[in-house]
């Protein structure tokens, strides 16, 4: 049996994750479940970086996790105010209700 | 086997089935509930890569934090479950399965193919994770971006204070 867990494993496993958040975003119409689809995919990739950062013994990839963690809860802040707006102006928060700026 | 590779397999079988679970869900509540547990078992992950403190940053930060916020503005909305698009059901379906499906492919295909060689975590990767290491190197080579990073944050409130304000027009 396996003793010892090859990184790619854990590459393999994030590009699943990866993969199951964009499904999200493309298929889905509730912005907040859009939203959080995007914070799936964010987190697949922090998985990456400290998969990398672990095996390699280099802590720089574990640094770009705290930055892209704090990016997120940036992205958190003003993404959900602009959902709230939105909820305000068109009484929807289906993003294929929103079509004012579409041509 | 041994308890890292079984704590792997759990953790990785759950992230996966409660992110398949999140995007299925038509209601708001219970797929953020899904994503909460998602991260409990990203940071279950981040204890076999022997990253602790990225580990309990992810429940504080994410699981605590963040999806509260999320929480909070799904009461605000008062939402109901959602009704399936009316524009093209069909077709947006095929398409996400297309393009997800070729994404997929190429990113495990990557994987797979250019073999890394890495097969263990060296010893270090305890130390590297540590709140000591990280917090040495945070505060001495990566001075510049954490400043520059609490300045988006700063930016970033007054963003939403100004977006959520009552009324857009004044």
């Amino acid at each position: 049996m396996l003793q010892t867990l090859p990184l790619e494993y854990y590459l393999i496993l994030s590009s699943i994750i990866f993969c199951i958040g964009a499904f999200g975003v493309l298929t889905r119409r509730n912005a907040i479940v859009v939203f959080m689809c995007i914070e799936l995919m964010l987190n697949a990739v922090n998985l990456t970086l400290v998969a990398f950062s672990s095996y390699l013994g280099d802590s720089a990839g574990q640094i770009f996790v705290f930055f892209v963690m704090t990016v997120a809860a940036a992205e958190a802040a003003v993404g959900l105010a602009i959902i709230l707006a939105l909820f305000r102006t068109h009484k929807t928060v289906y993003v294929d209700d929103v079509h004012s700026m579409r041509w | 086997m041994s308890l890292t590779v079984i704590a792997f397999v759990i953790f990785a079988v759950g992230a996966i089935a409660t992110a398949i679970l999140m995007i299925t869900r038509s209601n708001a509540i219970p797929a953020a509930l899904c994503l909460i547990a998602h991260f409990f078992c990203l940071s279950g992950l981040y204890l076999t890569l022997q990253a602790a403190f990225l580990a309990t940053l992810q429940i504080l930060v994410y699981a605590g934090a963040i999806m509260v916020l999320v929480v909070f503005v799904i009461m605000l909305l008062n939402l109901h479950s959602e009704a399936p698009s009316t524009q093209y059901p069909r077709f947006r379906m095929l398409a996400g399965i297309l393009i997800t499906g070729i994404l997929a492919l190429e990113l495990t295909g990557l994987a797979i193919h250019h073999g890394t060689g890495l097969n263990e975590l060296p010893a270090v990767a305890s130390i590297v994770g540590s709140a000591h290491e990280l917090g040495r190197v945070l505060y001495t080579d990566y001075l510049f971006p954490f400043e520059a990073v609490s300045l988006l944050l700063l930016a970033a409130i007054v963003g939403a204070v100004v977006l959520a304000k009552r009324t857009l027009e004044d």
